[in-house]
């Protein structure tokens, strides 16, 4: 006897909607049992961590700040997912959210204190345009010489870090601000730049908004658009790609260049919004988690969507863990990535089918 | 020993001190390209190496020997990468998120291991100097006076070479990683192949890890190895897949990091901003210089998910 | 525009009451960390000190706390969720939370909120910060009387006033001991990356300092020096005794336990009141670890006078006659820094060489 795999010649919708719940239940008992064993009681950590954060006690706070947290991250991977369907890997989103956030600030302050009802579109249009000219180098480094993207985007990270301290100490460091590093704080004190709660209590701001917009945007490119059809069959067939007038260099300067700009826009809605200023650590790492968004939500817009809020739960859960039971930071990471893990492996079901025997059936 | 001096920089020094920076990101890249090499992309460097370097510290503080400590790190490694191992190859998920869903457990999981070494000191590493050989002028002191997990890396580079080059267990390896169809129909047993070079990157991820801990630093510090994996991912792709580019990539980077700092010490008139941000410049800009040739020779099915659809 | 604003202030209020209605219970004390516990560092000696109101208070305080919160959304979503807890005082423990901090203090007026190392202050939102500087001028002394190559090195983090007060300090006592002595000083851009600080500290090592000074938050300057050998450090941050005698000769620890108490018990005794609290040596928030045997007797006799008089309040660091790196004149015979100035300090006084990085 012999467990088997068979491929199901298109994904079962029923099993893909089914697989995450069970991979939830999952993690909540290997969890549960990792939480006892760490002292704690498991029912409480678990209901913390998943119910809490939506029909807890502080419930009308922490649903906003989901919205706040899954934002960035969805922005992020419905770009990311673009070049990742067409087999171009961008892994340095967090570059370039930060090098949009400092452009986008950077134009915003040269207004200070001006109130115009332009700057904070023009801060738009120049957080998008930071990240994606930060994108167009390894773009262009790949179409022009041929040079890998991971390699290029990844090390790009680092470089944009250092441009962030360094603005943060240097030209864009609060004039009133005592010599400390940082920003002035756009949210607090700039508001013509400024990108508030729109509507107060429930998180959503124009981050948020953009992040909506970009899953539909992505969900008809892909389904009704020829562009869309071409990064799919890139991906899938390369050769077949090339034979059917796919110009693969457009293809790069387009998935590469919407990856940086949709980055740049988180950067700069986060600037402007719920971070307030650029500092010294301004980038707190969602350039990478909106890669496992993307890869967790099945490079499917609306799967992009789901995952990204499932991330922030999990943010938000383990926060809320850590402050009601003393739970450590690094056993939330743990549980994370137990997560992350069965969800994966629960993919298995959704587009195999498991056979018992001996005997191969074709399909 | 003042024979090459750049500048105010003492060169042998400088390439004695690269080699030693630059042994963590070589034993990890090189795991890692033998990973890559069989057709599977592991983004879970940085979260075995963390856990390597934990656990690594953790023996070596209580067997106080180190080589003890190194060992059960690479078996550490490889048991994390077990883990990603049975999911992508025998559950067939996504390579990139099981890899970054990886780092994330590894970090977690080394700080609650790691809580009771924290403000612990542990037994270093002594210095093997290789005799008559340590003796050399000039020469001696760079290459022959070191630990001898340095040596050892630099021997992995060349068994890992002789490896793929010349035997047929790594020509196999190869062939699954270039095209796992064919590599199937030849009779070859995919997964279980790419399941021993998952393990194989696990334990080199994990004995670079410690080395971080037990050698380099030496101190257990949670998040110690700070982004050290994703440069040993970026040192594959820089050496084109090829081992003896790994070492080149690896002491590439390593100088680089130690000379900026070097020349900060030396007060040299560079803006700081431009000498911290080198490392990074330098290695695009050689991958470049590289890429101009027209090498690429990334593995044919890197990445993609092998069903037997027998 | 108006409506909006009521609204986001009925909502304050009301999650305002669920904040005084958890306040019934022992007091709640909690705390924002910027690294991890274990970081041998910085947010180490915070939870130390919260462990100190723990062990002080017994079953009278509860103590809460998150680590790693990054700075700006998740920093102001942390500090509000404690308040939602119960909280009654909160502790936010790095500069990046002030604003967070501000905005979160403006929404519950009657918790208590004490930002570290920031300025913006509000009737129920305090600061504090300690006079590091005091610490580095004791080990400025050691430093330029214990080297031999008159080459002292300087592992720094990032260009912030903080970290600038503390090379001036530093040399300026060293050259007050050592009028030859020499600073070397490598920008690491972290606070926390022990490879590359062990990197820094050969480098400096390697250019000839013989005494390494740190602002960066590892022990692996530490464990370099000692392999090198007859080159010495301090500990920073926390006491790194696993390395005294030698290299470690002496170090600054950060002791916050004794505010800590002092404040969660004006909590207790209804007596808070916002306050700007820059302590140094004499009320113990800068302590100067043991100065080990490694120092001659005289050396160790010097700073520990130095340490007393700056601790009884007889001697400022910053003392003229003081002049920039320029060689215009900062301060004049006799004349001490003013807080002000010193809290934005960015520029070396005469005698550093190089340029600090913007």
């Amino acid at each position: 006897m012999k467990l088997k795999l068979e491929r199901r010649a298109a994904p079962s919708a029923l099993v893909s909607g089914a697989t995450p719940v069970l991979a939830v239940i999952a993690t909540m008992i290997a969890g549960g049992v990792m939480f006892w064993a760490l002292g704690a009681n498991p029912a409480e950590a678990i209901r913390i961590i998943f119910w809490d954060p939506l029909f807890g006690d502080f419930a009308s706070y922490t649903r906003g700040q989901l919205l706040i947290k899954a934002g960035p991250l969805i922005l992020i991977a419905i770009g990311l997912s673009l070049g990742f369907k067409a087999g171009i890997w961008n892994i340095g989103a967090e570059g370039q959210y930060i090098i949009g956030a400092v452009v986008g600030a950077g134009v915003g302050l040269a207004f200070y204190p001006t109130e115009s009802r332009l700057i904070f579109p023009l801060m738009v249009l120049a957080g998008a345009f930071g990240g994606w000219a930060w994108a167009m180098i390894p773009a262009l480094l790949k179409t022009r010489l041929g040079t890998n993207e991971i390699l290029v985007s990844l090390m790009l990270v680092y470089v944009a870090q250092n441009i962030l301290a360094s603005m943060s100490t240097g030209l864009l460091r609060n004039p009133d601000g005592m010599g400390f590093p940082g920003s002035r704080n756009i949210a607090r004190d700039f508001p013509a730049a400024a990108n508030p709660e729109l509507i107060a209590g429930t998180g959503i701001h124009w981050g948020v908004v953009a992040a909506l917009i970009a899953v539909i945007f992505a969900y008809v490119l892909m389904t009704r658009h020829r562009m869309g059809f071409q990064i799919r069959l890139a991906g899938e067939a390369p050769k077949a790609a090339r034979f059917g007038g796919v110009r693969p260099r457009r293809l790069i300067l387009f998935t590469l260049g919407m990856g940086g700009a949709l980055a740049g826009l988180a950067g700069l809605f986060e600037v402007a919004g719920p971070a307030g200023q650029i500092s010294i650590d301004f980038n707190s790492g969602y350039g990478f988690t909106a890669i496992i968004v993307a890869f967790l939500g099945r490079l499917h817009p609306l799967g992009i969507l789901l995952a990204g809020l499932l991330m922030a739960l999990t943010y938000i859960g383990g926060e809320l863990a850590q402050t009601m039971i003393g739970m450590p930071a690094a056993a939330i990471q743990l549980f994370q990535g137990m997560l992350l893990f069965f969800l994966l492996a629960m993919d298995v079901f959704a587009n195999y089918r498991i056979r018992l025997g001996r005997t191969e059936v074709k399909a | 020993m003042q024979i090459m001096i750049f500048g105010q920089i003492d060169l042998i020094l400088l390439l004695a001190s690269l080699m030693v920076a630059s042994t963590p990101i070589l034993l990890a890249a090189l795991g890692e390209l033998v990973v890559e090499k069989a057709g599977v992309l592991n983004l879970g460097v940085e979260g075995m190496m963390i856990t390597g370097a934990v656990v690594g510290f953790a023996v070596g503080v209580n067997t106080q020997s180190p080589a003890v400590g190194f060992l059960a790190a690479a078996l550490a490694g490889a048991l994390l990468s077990l883990l990603f191992g049975l999911i992508t190859q025998y559950l067939k998920s996504n390579q990139v998120a099981t890899g970054l869903a990886l780092t994330l457990f590894g970090l977690g999981l080394s700080s609650l291991l790691g809580k009771p070494y924290e403000g612990v000191k542990a037994a270093t590493l002594g210095k093997m100097h290789l005799p008559f050989l340590s003796d050399i002028p000039v020469l001696g002191p760079i290459l022959f006076r070191h630990d001898p997990m340095v040596y050892l890396s630099i021997l992995a580079v060349v068994a890992v070479w002789a490896f793929l080059t010349y035997t047929r267990p790594g020509l196999i390896l190869r062939a699954v990683g270039e095209n796992h169809e064919a590599a199937h129909a030849l009779g070859y047993k995919v997964v279980r192949v790419r399941l021993l070079a998952i393990l194989f990157g696990g334990a080199m991820a994990g004995l670079g890890g410690a080395y971080v801990s037990l050698v380099r630093v030496p101190q257990w510090t949670e998040g110690m190895t700070a982004g050290a994996g994703w440069i040993a991912l970026a040192i594959v792709v820089f050496a084109s897949w090829r081992p003896l580019r790994v070492l080149i990539g690896a002491y590439l980077f390593g100088g680089v990091s130690v000379l900026q700092l070097n020349l900060q010490a030396a007060g040299v008139a560079i803006p700081v901003e431009y000498l911290s941000s080198s490392p990074y410049l330098v290695t695009i800009l050689v991958l470049v210089i590289i890429s101009l040739r027209g090498q690429h020779g990334a593995p044919g099915s890197l990445g993609r998910i092998f069903h037997a659809s027998s | 525009m108006n409506l909006l604003k009521s609204l986001a202030g009925a909502t304050a209020l009301a999650l305002g009451l669920a904040g005084a209605a958890a306040a019934q219970d022992p007091v709640k004390a909690g705390f924002i960390y910027v690294g991890p516990v274990g970081d041998g560092g910085w947010t180490y000696e915070h939870n130390q000190g919260r462990l100190a109101v723990e062990e002080h208070f017994g079953d009278a305080v509860e103590t809460i706390f998150q680590e790693s919160v990054p700075e700006g959304a998740d920093a102001e979503r942390a500090i509000t969720q404690m308040v939602l807890a119960g909280a009654d005082i909160i502790f936010t423990t790095s500069f990046g939370y002030m604003d967070p901090t501000v905005a979160v203090a403006e929404k519950f007026p009657e918790v208590k909120f004490e930002h570290a190392t920031g300025y913006k202050t509000a009737p129920n939102l305090g600061v504090y910060s300690a006079r590091f500087y005091e610490g580095r001028a004791v080990q400025g002394t050691i430093a330029g009387r214990m080297t031999k190559s008159n080459i002292i090195g300087y592992i720094a983090s990032f260009p912030i006033p903080e970290v600038i007060r503390g090379i001036n300090s530093a040399y300026i006592h060293a050259k007050k001991v050592n009028p030859d002595v020499q600073f070397k000083i490598v920008w690491a851009y972290t606070w926390f990356d022990p490879a590359k600080e062990a990197d820094a500290a050969k480098a400096l090592i390697e250019q000839g300092a013989d005494v390494i000074l740190q602002h960066t938050d590892s022990t692996a300057p530490q464990a370099a020096a000692a392999e090198a050998g007859n080159v010495f450090t301090f500990g920073q941050a926390s006491d790194m005794s696993e390395y005294a005698p030698s290299p470690r000769i002496s170090s600054i620890i950060d002791n916050w336990g004794p505010y800590y108490i002092a404040r969660v018990q004006a909590v207790i005794d209804g007596t808070w009141e916002s306050d700007n609290t820059w302590d140094g040596i004499g009320p113990g928030m800068v302590k100067i670890g043991e100065i080990s045997d490694a120092v001659p007797a005289e050396v160790k006799a010097e700073a520990e006078a130095l340490r007393d008089k700056i601790a009884a309040g007889e001697y400022h660091p910053f003392t003229g006659p003081l002049n920039k790196q320029d060689g215009s004149v900062w301060l004049a015979e006799g004349e001490t820094a003013d807080d002000g100035t010193l809290a934005g300090l960015d520029f070396y006084v005469e005698g550093i060489e190089g340029e600090i990085p913007n």
